[in-house]
């Protein structure tokens, strides 16, 4: 179990690595930085101390090795646009992004896995027909529409909800939250379920057809000709093998919906991290879509490998040198 | 064909299916046959755009501002002038952009899923066939793509090609920075599809007889191979097209896409929704209908057509 | 002869398809009774696994009992659906299932698999249970079985899987027990220990089996009555020695003769012209007509009798000096 966690753990540093490749080269190759952060009018004095201050004038790989250090201390460099370092504009603005993301994320984790269950074992009910007809709309459903119907329902005609901002928020040791107040969960109800309805469709059309899968395995056959009751048989057998390959899913769904949340974020004019990475490439700020690159790539990479921790308690296949087995 | 004997090949399973299950599916289901012919729709009345539209609405002469915001089928206070579908501020006839839009938006659409398409194949063919080292190296690249959501490393390749254009052609560019970006974000499936059925293929009987009889592997994977993946390759470039839709729409949307002197659906959208609260609604209203209707009928096709070649799934 | 455990009465089953309405299994009957073991032969799609599984209510729909009558006991179960169906399956009648390596839930200790059927069927406390689960794992020749009950199906091998599916299908002690091909995934060194087991089981607790095959070797060894199948349709039904040594319908002696049996000495097998029908086009009058070397005109027009045990379904049933 121990060489597979360290296993795991290696190849998520390796795709850092190269993700941080990536955005360095980014800041390195896309556009001048010496253009950037200099004005028109600049020496030759100007651009060699900047450019030795900057350490552009050593070779490549010290170059990457600076930058990795940097990143990991959480050093971006400066933002071109606000001339804020970058690593304290993204603080600011994480809190808004999580608490969004993790309000979607049970949504559509919870009701996903519901519907999808109901839609398989009810395969040809009325209802779960109308509910897959339903999540095909959904699916193709792009997110901002969502998010601009809900605002016209409920924020343009019947004025119930904000239709953009955060409300008023609530500061707990730099870390802002809008779960306190009422004006801040009512800002919170639409862009969550604009956010989490495109996963929560996703993972209900896979919940559906893994289980059917299942259903159809032997197995199952024999735990019917055992005569175990259809919960049992439901619910023990099958939902349990069904989790397994949809964990993996789920895992990556998470780190969309930090990523989708970008769309959502601009919708909703909800000031988070999408929405600052969205200006920045509307404005070339390299500097910012660089380090959301790595802040996204820590999460996504995070998940991942808390997702293959997790297999290890589902399926006991897995920890095949737990005890004597063939 | 050589006229060397070997093995008979095993007729494709595209060419037996178009033969005669996937049509009679087709003639039963109402639902496909409804959603192919509102793309056929779509579709014709995009390319065919400067015939049915009334109007230019980028030619600057057709415009007239006094013409700014007329209500659906309703007289323009000033001019007099009626539009089925209403303009927009610049008095822009609503039913023309969209025509035009549209042409965008398929057009980024089919260009970027191509794109996506014969790259995925080539480079899974390659690691399939060639495996080794640069087999390994495509898959790897393609697992850690994959780690990342689509929409997310389209935004960042049109991120970065965008700071790499020249601040004067950036929008000249747009389009086809946004077909690159698109592409280059969902050619993993295609890769992956390919790659697997190439493993598989390449130790059948009929492939071996024609290495043996000194066909070059370039040959091979075309004339043997590839046949064999055309079925799962055409559902995902099908479903891929929804996707590549929404995805252009949708970065247009958030204004990293196409540029407002070529706005496709996801930019006359993004205008639209300035009008919202103002009470303008058709300007906002039609656009996102044809979108949905594009995107929603294409992933229904998408649909019916893996159910149609790939029963199991069902 | 006391009453059968199960009695199946010209039992017919269709599926309705675009091609038309298909019967895998077409007028069957026959008994089982306690203690025994019926064979039941036949090619694959001969309809020998549909009649299992209408036995135990386990068609896959559209497939539907459309005539006929099953009586397990005394009682009509044929027309019993949902929840008192699902009483029966485990508790009256067991199943074995073909391949082991898929009949067990892999993320289930076999041990929770084995109580939680029990805890279903029997009126029983839940530590009473885990105690009869490794008297029932012992039962069946699983060593070290304390310890083993909780173990995952896949730290066992083919053989020893296939006796915990065993000791699965006996755990709530059912009177009928269906074992579909319950040795074709084994190795044959393994096939032989099985069928032993499962005759000994059946023997002491005197279950009724309904062994279904298409190994004339396992029919040999094993069962004490054969029926044999082709399409759909009871061909012959009789005590084992009987068909085996003096088949008396054409096809269970073509059957017979291209078997390679240790017993017989034949140096090339003999092979019946032809394939089984498919079963959208069964031919009228006797099905196995178009290859049978005896058929005459009214084989090819007049519906077979339908035969009782130790008859053939055959207007020429072949005598001993016919045999070749």
């Amino acid at each position: 179990m121990l060489a597979y966690i360290i296993q795991r753990v290696g190849q998520s540093a390796l795709v850092l690595l190269i993700v941080g490749l990536v955005a360095f080269s980014m800041f390195r190759f896309v556009g001048d930085p010496i253009d950037n952060m200099l004005g028109q009018e600049r020496t030759a004095e100007d651009i060699d101390r900047l450019r030795a201050q900057l350490g552009l004038d050593q070779p490549f790989v010290v170059q990457y090795y600076k930058f990795l250090e940097g990143a990991v201390q959480g050093n971006f460099g400066v933002s071109y646009r606000q001339g804020r370092p970058v690593a304290e504009i993204l603080l600011e603005r994480a809190p808004a992004t999580l608490e969004l993301a993790m309000v979607s994320g049970v949504l559509a984790i919870l009701f996903g896995i519901a519907l999808g269950v109901f839609t398989a074992i009810r395969r040809d009910g009325l209802l779960a027909n109308v509910i897959m007809s339903g999540s095909l709309i959904g699916v193709s459903l792009p997110t901002f529409l969502i998010g601009i119907l809900l605002i016209y329902l409920f924020s343009v005609e019947l004025g119930w909800l904000p239709s953009f901002g955060r409300g008023e928020t609530v500061d707990l040791g730099g870390w802002s939250t809008g779960f306190l107040t009422e004006s801040g969960l009512k800002a919170l109800i639409l862009p969550s379920i604009t956010l989490g309805l495109y996963q929560m469709t996703l993972i209900m059309r896979l919940v559906r057809s893994e289980m059917l899968e299942v259903l159809r395995q032997d197995y199952i056959r024999f735990a019917r000709a055992r005569g175990l009751r259809d919960r049992a048989v439901n619910f023990r057998h099958a939902l349990k093998n069904t989790m397994v390959p949809v964990i993996t899913v789920i895992g990556l769904q998470l780190g969309a919906i930090i990523a989708f949340a970008i769309i959502t974020e601009t919708v909703f004019q909800w000031p988070g991290v999408g929405l600052l990475f969205i200006n920045a490439i509307q404005f070339v700020d390299i500097p910012v879509m660089a380090a959301y690159l790595m802040l996204i790539s820590v999460m996504f990479v995070g998940i991942n490998l808390l997702v293959d921790i997790l297999y290890f308690f589902i399926d006991p296949r897995l920890r095949a040198d737990r005890s004597g087995g063939h | 064909m050589s006229d060397v004997p070997i093995p008979v090949k095993p007729k494709s399973r595209l060419r037996i299916a178009l033969d005669s299950d996937l049509y009679y599916t087709f003639r039963r289901s109402p639902v496909a046959m409804v959603s192919a012919a509102v793309v056929l729709l779509l579709v014709l009345s995009a390319v065919f755009a400067p015939l049915i539209a009334p109007t230019n609405p980028f030619n600057p002469a057709s415009l007239n501002l006094m013409n700014g915001f007329t209500a659906p089928m309703t007289p323009n206070a000033f001019t007099g002038e009626t539009f089925l579908l209403g303009t927009d501020d610049q008095g822009r006839d609503v039913f023309s952009t969209i025509l035009y839009g549209m042409r965008i938006s398929l057009f980024v659409g089919v260009a970027a899923v191509f794109f996506a398409m014969v790259l995925g194949i080539t480079l899974g063919l390659i690691s399939g066939y060639v495996g080794g080292w640069t087999g390994t190296i495509i898959m790897r690249t393609a697992d850690v793509q994959l780690t990342f959501p689509s929409i997310l490393v389209a935004m960042l390749i049109f991120g970065i090609a965008k700071g790499v254009t020249p601040v004067e052609y950036r929008d000249q560019m747009a389009i086809w920075v946004l077909i690159l970006a698109i592409g280059l974000s969902d050619w993993v499936q295609f890769a992956r599809v390919v790659r697997g059925a190439t493993l598989v293929e390449k130790n059948k009987e009929y492939v071996q007889a024609a290495r043996l009889i000194g066909r070059t592997p370039g040959a091979i994977m075309l004339r043997h191979i590839l046949p064999n993946v055309l079925s799962p390759v055409l559902v995902i470039a099908t479903i891929s097209l929804a996707l590549a839709i929404i995805a252009e729409a949708t970065l247009s949307f958030l204004g990293v896409g196409a540029p407002p002197t070529q706005p496709s659906l996801g930019t006359l959208i993004r205008i639209g929704q300035g009008f919202l609260f103002s009470g303008e609604w058709w300007i906002l209203l039609f656009p996102a209908v044809t979108l949905l209707a594009l995107a929603l009928s294409v992933n229904l096709l998408g649909d019916w057509l893996r159910d149609a070649l790939n029963p199991r799934l069902r | 002869m006391a009453d059968p455990v199960l009695s199946i009465r010209d039992l017919s089953v269709e599926i309705p398809t675009r091609h038309g309405i298909v019967r895998p299994v077409d007028g069957v009957s026959y008994d089982i009774a306690a203690g025994e073991i019926l064979g039941v032969v036949g090619e694959s799609g001969a309809g020998k696994s549909m009649a299992g599984n209408a036995v135990i209510g386990l068609l896959n729909p559209p497939a539907h009992i459309s005539k006929g009558e099953i009586w397990l006991n005394g009682k009509r179960i044929d027309h019993l659906t949902g929840d008192a169906m699902r009483r029966l399956r485990g508790k009256e009648i067991g199943m074995v299932f073909q391949d082991p390596l898929t009949s067990l839930n892999p993320l289930l200790r076999i041990g929770d698999q084995l109580t939680e059927t029990m805890l279903t069927h029997l009126p029983i406390s839940r530590s009473e249970a885990e105690k009869r689960a490794v008297a029932a794992l012992e039962e069946v020749g699983i060593p070290g079985a304390a310890e083993r009950v909780n173990s995952y199906p896949h730290e066992f091998s083919g053989g020893m899987r296939q006796r915990v599916v065993i000791a699965l299908a006996l755990c709530a002690e059912p009177s009928l027990i269906i074992a579909d091909e319950p040795t074709t995934a084994l190795d044959v060194s393994v096939q032989a220990q099985i069928i032993a087991l499962l005759r000994r089981l059946c023997r002491d607790r005197g279950t009724a089996v309904m062994l279904i095959t298409h190994d004339m070797g396992v029919i040999a060894e094993a069962t004490d009555r054969v029926a044999v199948m082709y399409a759909g349709r009871l061909a012959e039904l009789g005590p084992v020695r009987d068909v085996l040594t003096h088949p008396q319908h054409p096809y269970t002696h073509g059957l017979m003769a291209s078997t390679p049996l240790a017993s017989q000495g034949k140096s090339r097998l003999h092979q019946i012209p032809g394939a089984m029908p498919r079963l959208d086009a069964v031919p009228d009058g006797c099905a196995f007509n178009p290859r049978c070397p005896h058929a005459t005109d009214k084989c090819r027009q007049a519906p077979v009798p339908r035969v009782s045990n130790g008859q053939a379904a055959c207007w020429y049933p072949l005598v001993e000096e016919k045999v070749i």
